[in-house]
C-alpha cells in the first residue's frame, strides 16, 4: 500500500522508488562471529564444489581437517588422561610402589591401567629440587631463589625506578651473596694474602692516578687507564675473595650435595649471565682492527664452537685430574661451570656478531663524525640496535644453554634430568609407569621455563623494534 | 676459490697434525698415569682421609639395592653400606663418608687421579682392570651373572630353545658382548635389539618388542618389577657370565688396600659368627675367641691395620654384618627378591668365605 501511495507522488514511469533506508541487517553468518571464523578459516576451503578439481579439493582438504582433528584431540586427551584423570594422587597408606600397581602387579589398579604416579614425584619431590642438600639448610637456596626472582622481576617491570641500580646489584652482590648462601662461604683463604693484595691493588689504583697526572713521564701517562683499570680489579677480586673467605656462621655445603633443579639453575643462570657480556667481548674483539686482539677472538670462537659441549664436559671431568699434580681438586661443579661458560660465550659472540654486520656504515662513521670515542660510539650507537636485531638469536642461544645443561649429568652432576633418572632407579618405586611419570614431570619443568624466555623475548622485541616492524 | 681451497687444505693438514699428536697424547696419559701412581706409593690414603675427616667414596648414579639415594636423598645399598664400613672402621663413625656419584666411564679416572679414595660401584673384577689399570680390587661384595629373562607365553624352558630370538638389551655393555658370545658359541641365530638406558630396554621388552631381555641377574630382578604383569615373565637358569663385583682402591697403597679388604671380610666373617649390629657390643665379652679377635677385646688386629682395636666392633654395631646389608638391600623381602644363591655363605651352600681374622 505504501509503495503505491508513494509512486503517485513520483514520476510514473518508476514502478517503485524506495523513499526509506533498507532495514540494517546483521553481516551474513560466513562473515562475523565465531561462525564468520569457523567458515572463513575452517570451511570455506571444502565447501568449493563448483568445479570436478575443485569438489576433490574440497573432500580432501575436509578429509584432512578430520584426520587431524582426531589426531590433536587424541593426543590431548590421551596426555590427560596419563596425567590428570585416571593419574594416582594420593598414596595415604604409604605403600610406595604398591599405590600404584594394577591387580596383575599385586595392587589395586584395574588391569592395564596406565598413567601418571604422582605420589612417587611428591616422596622425590625434595631431591629432584635440591639434590641431596641438607633439609635443614633449605631455606638458603629458597632465599637465594627468592631474592633471584624478586631482583630479576624488579628488573624487567619498567615502570618501576631505580632499575639500573638494581640490575647492577644483580649482577654483582646477588651471584657473591648466592655464592655465600649456597656453599657457605668461608673458604680456606688467609685474610694476610688478601690484605696484602688489596694493597697492592691500591698502589697500583694510585700509580694510574699519578701517570694521569703525567708525574711518570709521557709513555706511563698514555697508559694511566689500563693501570688504573687493572689496579681497580686486583681490589675487587680481593674483596670478593675476602667476603668469601668471612665466617658468617652458616654450614659449608659440599657441591657433591647440590642437585636437581638448583643445579640447573646455578649452570644456566651462570652461563647465560657470563656468556652475554664475554660474547659481546669477544664479538666486537673479532671485527676489531688490532690484529692480535682479532686473531685471539677469532681462535677462541673457532676452538669453542668446534668441539661438542660433551666433549669439553669430559675432558673438565676426566682428563683435567690426571695432569694436575695430586692434592689439587677443582670443584667438579666448577669445572663444568667454566665449560658451560666460554662455549655458550662462543655462540653468543657469533650471534652478535651477526648483529654488529647488520649496522649500517653510515652508523659507524656518523658516529666517529660526533667525536665519539670507540667505547662510546659501541656503548650509544652500535650495541643498542645491534642487540635488537639479535634478540631472537640470543634467547636462542639462551634456551639452548638452559636445555644443554642435561649434558652435565653425564659427568656425575646431578642436574634436575640427572637427578630424575636417579629417583627412577629407586627400587622402593618402582612401577611400569616410573620413568614415564618423571619425564613427563621434568618435561614440564622445562617447558614453563623455556616457554617463558621465549615469551619475555617476545615482548622485548615488539618493545624495542616497533620503527622496524614491516 | 682458490682461497677457499687453500683454507681447506690447511685445515686438512692441520687436522692430521692435531689428529697425530692426540694419538702420541695417548700414550703420554699412560705416562701421567704411571707418575700419578708412582707418587701415590709414597702417599698414605689413610693419613689423607684422617687429615679431611671422612672418607670419599664413589657410588653408581642410580642402581637399586647396590648404591641408590632414597626419597630424602640419602645414599643407600650394599655397595653404599661398604664405604659406610670403611668410615666406621677408620673413625669410628660410619657417617663420615660422602659420596660421590660416577658414570661408568668416569669411575676409574676419579680413582686414579685421588678424587675418590675407594670405589665401590657394582664394578666387575676382572684381569685387565686389575693388571692394567692400576687397580686393586679389595674383595667382592656380590658374585652376579648375566641371566635371561623371557615371556612364560615364549615356553622356552632353557636359553638353548633360544635360536632365532630377538633380544633386547643395553649398549655399550658388556652384557652385548657376553650374550653374543653365547648364542654364536651354541650356534645359535639371533637379533639384538639394544638401548641405551635401562628403561628403554623394559619399556620395550614390556611392549613384545623381542623375546629375551638380558642383562645381569640382579638387574633383571629390580626391571621386572617395572613390567605390566611380572609374573608371566620367568628368568631362564642359564647364567652366561661371571660378575664378581667388589670394591676397589688404587694400587700401591697396601695399608690402604688392607684396610678395605678387611672392612669387607669383618662383615662377611661376623656374619658366620653370628655377630650382629644388635648384639655386637655384648659379644665383646664372648668366650669364643675368635669373636673376642674380631671385635678387638683380644689380639691388636685394629691396630696392626693402623686403626683403633674396636674397628670391625664399630662396623658391625653402626653398619651390621654382610647378611643384614643384603637383607635390607637386595633381599627376599625387598623390593628386588633376590635370594642369597651363590652369596650365602661357604657353610651355608654358597661361595663367601672370608679368611679368618687372626
Amino acid at each position: 500500500m505504501a509503495d503505491h501511495k508513494h509512486s503517485a507522488n513520483q514520476n510514473s514511469e518508476h514502478a517503485f522508488v524506495r523513499a526509506e533506508d533498507a532495514p540494517l541487517l546483521p553481516p551474513p553468518a560466513t562473515e562475523a562471529g565465531i561462525t564468520g571464523w569457523l567458515w572463513q578459516n575452517i570451511f570455506a576451503s571444502m565447501a568449493d564444489f563448483s568445479s570436478a578439481g575443485a569438489s576433490l579439493r574440497s573432500a580432501c582438504v575436509a578429509a584432512l581437517t578430520v584426520f587431524l582433528l582426531y589426531f590433536g584431540f587424541a593426543q590431548i586427551y590421551t596426555l590427560l588422561d596419563f596425567g590428570v584423570f585416571s593419574a594416582v594422587w594420593s598414596d595415604p597408606d604409604e605403600l610406595k610402589r604398591e599405590a600404584c600397581w594394577t591387580v596383575d602387579q599385586g595392587g589395586g589398579l584395574p588391569s592395564g591401567w596406565h598413567a601418571a604416579c604422582w605420589p612417587f614425584i611428591y616422596a622425590k619431590h625434595k631431591f629432584i629440587m635440591y639434590g641431596a642438600y641438607p633439609s635443614e639448610e633449605l631455606w638458603r637456596v629458597n632465599l637465594s631463589v627468592l631474592l633471584g626472582i624478586a631482583g630479576l622481576a624488579y628488573v624487567l617491570i619498567e615502570r618501576l625506578p631505580r632499575r639500573r641500580e638494581v640490575g647492577a646489584m644483580m649482577l654483582t652482590l646477588y651471584p657473591l651473596l648466592c655464592f655465600i648462601l649456597l656453599t657457605g662461604g668461608n673458604l680456606a683463604i688467609p685474610f694476610g694474602s688478601i690484605g696484602l693484595w688489596l694493597i697492592i691493588g691500591l698502589a697500583v689504583i694510585s700509580l694510574g692516578r699519578l701517570a694521569k697526572r703525567g708525574f711518570l713521564g709521557s709513555t706511563l701517562s698514555e697508559f694511566h687507564a689500563f693501570i688504573g683499570l687493572t689496579g681497580w680489579a686486583f681490589v675487587i677480586y680481593n674483596t670478593v675473595r675476602g667476603l668469601g673467605a668471612v665466617d658468617f656462621g652458616l654450614e659449608p655445603i659440599d657441591t657433591r650435595d647440590w642437585g636437581g633443579l638448583l643445579i640447573t639453575l646455578v649452570v644456566a643462570v651462570t652461563g647465560i649471565v657470563v656468556s652475554l657480556p664475554l660474547g659481546i667481548i669477544l664479538a666486537l674483539g673479532r671485527r676489531s682492527e688490532m690484529p692480535a686482539a682479532r686473531l685471539i677472538c677469532t681462535v677462541f670462537i673457532e676452538f669453542w664452537r668446534g668441539v661438542p659441549l660433551i666433549t669439553v664436559l669430559f675432558m673438565a671431568s676426566v682428563m683435567l685430574p690426571l695432569f694436575l699434580p695430586e692434592g689439587v681438586n677443582f670443584d667438579n661443579l666448577l669445572r663444568a661451570l667454566i665449560g658451560v661458560m666460554l662455549f655458550s660465550a662462543a655462540y653468543m659472540a657469533e650471534v652478535i656478531r651477526g648483529g654488529l654486520q647488520a649496522i649500517d656504515k653510515g652508523q659507524y662513521e656518523g658516529a666517529q663524525a660526533m667525536g665519539l670515542s670507540y667505547w662510546q660510539s659501541m656503548r650509544l650507537i652500535i650495541l643498542p640496535q645491534a642487540l635488537t636485531h639479535v634478540i631472537p638469536g640470543i634467547v636462542n642461544t639462551f634456551i639452548g644453554l638452559f636445555k644443554d645443561t642435561t649434558l652435565v649429568s653425564i659427568v656425575g652432576i646431578f642436574d634436575l634430568l640427572g637427578a630424575g633418572q636417579s629417583a627412577i632407579a629407586d627400587a622402593a618405586w618402582s612401577t611400569p609407569v616410573q620413568a614415564t611419570t618423571m619425564y613427563l614431570y621434568i618435561a614440564i619443568i622445562f617447558f614453563v621455563f623455556c616457554f617463558g624466555m621465549s615469551r619475555y623475548s617476545i615482548y622485548m622485541e615488539n618493545k624495542l623494534s616497533k620503527s622496524r616492524r614491516h | 676459490m682458490s682461497n677457499n681451497l687453500v683454507i681447506g687444505i690447511g685445515a686438512l693438514v692441520v687436522g692430521g697434525v692435531v689428529g697425530y699428536f692426540a694419538g702420541a697424547g695417548n700414550e703420554k696419559i699412560v705416562e701421567v698415569e704411571k707418575v700419578v701412581e708412582v707418587e701415590k706409593q709414597q702417599t698414605a690414603t689413610l693419613d689423607a682421609v684422617k687429615s679431611k675427616g671422612f672418607v670419599q667414596c664413589g657410588v653408581s648414579q642410580g642402581l637399586p639395592g647396590f648404591s641408590n639415594s632414597d626419597d630424602s636423598g640419602k645414599w643407600t645399598g650394599i655397595d653404599v653400606d661398604v664405604c659406610r664400613a670403611v668410615a666406621a672402621a677408620v673413625f669410628g663413625d660410619s657417617s663420615k663418608v660422602k659420596f660421590t656419584p660416577l658414570s661408568a666411564k668416569q669411575r676409574f679416572t676419579a680413582l686414579a687421579s685421588g678424587e675418590i679414595d675407594v670405589l665401590s660401584r657394582n664394578t666387575t673384577w676382572t684381569m685387565t682392570r686389575d693388571t692394567q689399570l692400576g687397580l686393586n680390587f679389595a674383595g667382592v661384595n656380590y658374585y652376579d651373572g648375566q641371566g635371561m629373562m623371557v615371556p612364560k607365553s615364549l615356553g622356552a624352558k632353557s636359553a638353548m630353545e633360544l635360536d632365532g630370538a630377538n633380544i633386547c638389551t643395553n649398549t655399550g655393555t658388556t652384557t652385548e658382548l657376553n650374550i653374543t658370545d653365547f648364542f654364536r658359541s651354541n650356534g645359535m641365530k639371533f637379533n639384538l635389539v639394544a638401548f641405551e638406558k635401562a628403561d628403554e630396554v623394559v619399556a620395550a621388552y614390556d611392549a613384545g618388542r623381542c623375546d629375551v631381555y638380558t642383562t645381569d641377574r640382579s638387574g633383571l630382578a629390580a626391571q621386572r618389577t617395572k613390567l605390566t604383569n611380572p609374573d608371566d615373565h620367568m628368568v631362564l637358569p642359564e647364567i652366561i657370565s661371571k660378575e664378581p663385583l667388589g670394591p676397589v682402591v688404587r694400587q700401591g697403597d697396601d695399608q690402604w688396600f688392607n684396610i678395605v679388604r678387611w672392612s669387607l671380610r669383618a662383615m662377611i666373617n661376623a656374619e658366620e659368627m653370628g655377630i650382629t649390629s644388635a648384639n655386637a657390643k655384648s659379644k665383646v665379652n664372648d668366650n669364643n675367641p675368635a669373636i673376642k679377635r674380631l671385635l678387638g677385646s683380644e689380639g691388636n688386629f685394629g691396630a696392626e691395620l693402623g686403626l683403633s682395636n674396636d674397628w670391625a666392633l664399630n662396623i658391625l654395631s653402626q653398619v651390621g654384618n654382610y647378611g643384614e646389608s643384603y637383607e635390607a638391600h637386595v633381599g627376599p623381602n625387598t623390593p628386588l627378591k633376590l635370594d642369597r644363591g651363590v652369596n650365602e655363605l661357604w657353610s651355608k651352600g654358597g661361595i663367601l668365605y672370608a679368611a679368618p681374622i687372626r
